[in-house]
């Protein structure tokens, strides 16, 4: 494929054109073909992505399928896009889960179907639009306009908290990127004009400002991320978004906060994140012991998960600022696993809730009596949230903990004690809900899952048990990558 | 004594708008039943008339005449096209929804006429006595225009409160330009930068003069703490003059202030940089807590003015022309958002029902789905989210804040932005997440739909494709200093 073909401008546009197409067709009665166009419109969008992974050049740290057009002159804001190996693996989970997120809403979505999957391919192609952005301006564009459709999804499709659970989504995310905002404005006049992204990363800066720098950049990433003490937007967002809305939220969005880690706060003030280190792997074991313990407490499937992210997303960070190889090696593993799991988590959760509308642990029990495929997924997938051996779960988290061990023998202990936290909380939930004697006259009337629902959860599983048995294809494309920015790191930029 | 005739081309527009309000007016009287059609059409031709004017006479230079009290320069050119364009749009918007209401009268058109030539006024003001002209031939025409409606006791109480605070404020006005000239010795504004350049000039008088001067923009600005009127008045209004207040005034009061302060005071800087900081940093404060409390949407919008005002005033804080030309795209940006927003509340109103409170957006998008995706990108754009234009209005604004080393403000005034989108996102709720309290139809003319709906858009497309606008404002601004 030749380079000169603008490949990241379609990956971005293509399902976005289609999400306004699926837009126009208007209300309820054109449902179906709402649902076919968006079908087409996010399988296109996934296939489009495929050569980003087979054109990638794995031995060189530059960007790459990189488009430069000047967008508007007066601030000297390009549009700049390219990616490297850390963006493409997340560009091509995004496309990936787009389509599956499409289907898990094949039925289950009744009322305003045009506005429901238009807003989920919209926001894939903002999505691919922030992983692929080489420019400040153009990232915060993209950064931000993903909150609208997620608001809408949340705020018309979500349960009865809804409304609460959306307003809190959009303000606490709003809060953390605009200061991202201003970060992003000091640095274009300390660079002299410039919003280039890769220009930030060779600017040198002072310890003070570089320190303020990451603050605001810490907020906007932890955040989004969500690390402990500003993650109480996800059990509500979670719990109320529908089905693919917290599919979406918990494989997709999390992940930008992380992207955002690797990408602005690391490179461009390395100096700040070595000084502040310490905080953000002590925030980052908070993260996994103590909400791993609260997921334990937790009666509701969604919140329980939820909280599971928010334990698993404390592993990324904590490999972030490990700062070696192994540790944000494994951070990404991570990333993309914990966006497989999550996201079929989720579909589990909702094949549940669809046939009972129940999210509470306690009105299930003797699921595996009438769902037995369902039952035999929902452990594959519980095993690999816990970090079995073989699953992708697992893959991730071995590398942090090990990286771990170099720097410190007790953050790799606390750390480690996920595994049994992971293990408790989600095996405790799963035999509750799956095992045991039929609980109550509605457990007994269930049926096993659809067609639909098993082509979903078998691709989820395909990509947990590959990524578990054989991550080398993952780890190969990452490595020259992270090789130049722990380069970065360790030169200071003061 | 021999008279020189001063050079009339460049007031060409100002004299022709004169003419035809009188013909406006006449044609009124004359014309059969039909009248007030022949008032609308004529009226939108001497918008289009004009804006031909200036167009035709655009040009790179600055050209005084009327012996210096009269300035034609790029800035002023561009600063009229667009008050033509934001009259024209709002008596489009308006059309229905007066008539409806019976105040389609001559004077409605004549008065609102006789108030964009004062806004022409005073974009194009080069000194203090033709700028106070401007701006009361401005003011004095928005009171009669509140007050149109004389049946209703809220316009009228509106009417009254507009009229005894803008009349002191005008005071305050004359009374800084008096200090002024006691110190200066003149009334020419370019003269006066040299004056104060020269440092001729008592320094303590001077600033007492600013002080009241910059009191009497922040009244015409409805900047905090003289914010006082601007709610009652939006409130009272009829929908359709709120519109207007609301929207081409601010174009005006932008070229007033750049008049004033920026190319008659400029070498003072120093001294009005920090009355503004602390001017912008209370109407943020104020307008953006303040509206969260309102039920009635046009207080609510007026607080957001407030609001957006002392963000419009961060602009001016770096005193560079990056600053101004930030603080012109803002004023721009806003004024498109505002036409939007009112002409959507009136496309809510039907006869006999006035759409007042948020909770008549309840419901919008299952009443119709097109009218709620368009206030939505409004609303949006207002809290400053992109891609929609008022994002980079705010960005710019901070750039150029940040960029004159006042990284706190720039702090604050996100932090605020961020209690304003509080607000914003409340009228999102209403639209999309709440159920209908009635399924009336909307059914506003095609006209009216066509227009709003560019303007939605517009929004929108401003926002992917901002330079041509961000380009333009520079450019005035650079052609002007």
């Amino acid at each position: 494929m030749s380079f000169e073909f603008p490949l990241l401008s379609l990956i971005i546009w293509l399902p976005i054109v289609f999400g306004i197409a699926v837009f126009a067709t208007g209300n309820d009665t054109n449902a179906q073909l709402a649902r076919w166009i968006s079908l087409i419109g996010s399988t296109l969008g996934f296939l489009v992505a495929i050569p980003l992974y087979s054109g990638f050049d794995i031995t060189t740290s530059s960007m790459q399928f990189v488009e430069n057009y000047v967008w508007f002159e007066r601030f000297n804001v390009n549009y700049h896009l390219g990616v490297d190996g850390i963006s493409m693996p997340l560009i091509l989970l995004n496309c990936l889960i787009t389509p599956i997120v499409v289907v898990a809403g094949w039925e289950v979505i009744k009322q305003r179907v045009s506005q429901y999957m238009g807003a989920f391919l919209v926001m894939s192609g903002i999505v691919n639009g922030v992983f692929s952005s080489l420019d400040a301006i153009l990232f915060y564009v993209f950064w931000e306009a993903s909150l609208i459709p997620m608001f809408l999804i949340i705020g018309i499709w979500g349960g009865p908290n809804r409304v609460y659970a959306a307003i809190k989504f959009f303000l606490y995310t709003l809060l953390g990127s605009l200061l991202m905002l201003i970060a992003f404005i000091y640095l274009y006049k300390t660079s002299e004009g410039s919003f280039s992204i890769e220009d930030y990363h060779k600017l040198s800066i002072p310890l003070t400002p570089q320190i303020f720098l990451f603050i605001a950049f810490l907020l906007a990433f932890a955040v989004k991320v969500p690390m402990w003490p500003v993650h109480t937007w996800l059990p509500d967002a979670h719990v109320e978004a529908p089905t693919g809305g917290s599919v979406v939220l918990a494989a997709i969005l999390l992940k930008l906060g992380g992207y955002g880690f690797l990408r602005f706060s690391l490179p461009i003030v390395p100096d700040a994140s070595l000084y502040l280190a310490d905080m953000m792997i002590a925030l980052s074991l908070i993260a996994v012991v103590y909400i791993g313990l609260i997921a334990l407490m937790q009666a509701d499937m969604k919140k329980l998960i939820a909280y599971s992210s928010v334990a698993h997303m404390g592993f990324v960070t904590l490999g972030f600022f490990l700062m070696n190889a192994y540790g944000i090696e494994g951070a990404m593993v991570q990333m993309i696993s914990h966006g497989f799991i999550s996201g079929a988590m989720f579909l589990c959760v909702g094949v549940l809730y669809d046939r009972l509308h129940s999210r509470q642990i306690a009105d299930y029990g003797g699921v595996v009596n009438k769902m037995p495929v369902f039952a035999a997924f929902f452990m594959l997938f519980a095993m690999a949230n816990a970090g079995l051996p073989g699953t992708s779960g697992f893959v991730g988290e071995f590398m942090v903990i090990m990286s771990a061990v170099q720097i410190n023998f007790w953050y790799a202990f606390l750390a480690a004690t996920t595994l049994i936290f992971g293990a408790a909380y989600t095996l405790w939930m799963y035999k509750r809900v799956v095992f045991g004697a039929v609980a109550n006259s509605a457990v007994e009337g269930l049926q096993d899952i659809s067609k639909r629902e098993f082509i979903l959860l078998a691709i989820l599983a395909f990509f947990v048990l590959w990524i578990g048995i054989y991550p080398f294809p993952l780890v190969e494309v990452m490595h020259s990558t992270i090789d130049h920015l722990l380069i970065h790191l360790s030169t200071s930029k003061l | 004594m021999n008279f020189i005739p001063p050079d009339f081309a460049p007031a060409s527009s100002e004299i022709f708008m004169l003419i035809m309000v009188c013909v406006v007016m006449l044609a009124d009287l004359t014309a059969g039943n039909n009248r007030r059609h022949v008032a609308y059409l004529l009226t939108q031709i001497t918008l289009l008339g004009c804006a031909l004017l200036t167009f035709i006479s655009f040009s790179t230079e600055v050209n005084h005449t009327f012996h210096g009290m009269y300035v034609d320069d790029s800035m002023s050119d561009i600063l009229k096209l667009m008050v033509y364009g934001t009259v024209s749009a709002v008596l489009i918007y308006s059309h229905t929804y007066v008539s409806d209401r019976g105040m389609l009268r001559g004077e409605f058109f004549s008065l609102i006429l006789f108030a964009t030539l004062g806004m022409m006024v005073m974009i194009s003001a080069s000194h203090f006595l033709t700028l106070y002209i401007g701006l009361e031939l401005l003011s004095l025409s928005l009171y009669a225009l509140v007050a149109l409606r004389r049946d209703s006791q809220l316009a009228t109480e509106a009417a009254m409160k507009f009229f005894v605070l803008g009349a002191l404020a005008s005071g305050f006005l004359l009374y800084g330009m008096s200090m002024v000239y006691g110190a200066t010795g003149t009334l020419h504004i370019s003269q006066l930068a040299q004056i104060i350049q020269s440092e001729a000039s008592s320094r303590e008088v001077l600033v007492v003069g600013l002080v009241f001067i910059v009191a009497g923009i922040s009244f015409k600005l409805s900047a905090a703490p003289f914010h006082m009127w601007a709610p009652d008045v939006y409130q009272g209004s009829p929908t359709a003059i709120t519109l207007f207040i609301g929207s081409a005034p601010k174009l005006a009061a932008f070229g007033f202030v750049m008049r004033l302060l920026i190319e008659g005071m400029g070498e003072m800087s120093a001294d009005w940089q920090g009355m503004l900081v602390i001017l912008a940093v209370l109407s943020m404060a104020i307008g953006n807590i303040a509206a969260i409390a309102q039920e009635n949407i046009k207080r609510m919008l007026a607080y957001s003015t407030i609001s957006h005002m002392g963000f419009l005033l961060l602009g001016f804080i770096s005193a560079d022309s990056n600053g101004y030309s930030s603080a012109l795209f803002y004023v721009i940006a806003y004024v498109l958002m505002t036409l939007g927003t009112f002409a959507m509340i009136m496309a809510l109103c039907r006869n006999g029902f006035e759409a007042e409170n948020i909770s008549d957006f309840k419901g919008l998008s299952k009443r119709n789905a097109w009218y709620a995706f368009i206030t939505l990108l409004l609303m949006l754009s207002l809290a400053g989210i992109p891609p929609m234009i008022g994002f980079y209005a705010k960005f710019a604004v901070l750039q150029a804040v940040v960029n004159a080393g006042f990284v706190w403000l720039a702090v604050v005034a996100v932090i605020f932005s961020l209690i304003g989108a509080f607000y914003y996102l409340r009228i999102i709720k209403l639209m999309y997440f709440d159920e209908p309290e009635t399924d009336e139809p909307i059914l506003p003319n095609s006209d009216v739909k066509i227009l709003l709906s560019a303007n939605g858009l517009a929004v929108l497309a401003l926002g992917i494709f901002p330079q041509a606008l961000m380009g333009l404002s520079l450019y005035a601004i650079q052609n002007s200093m």
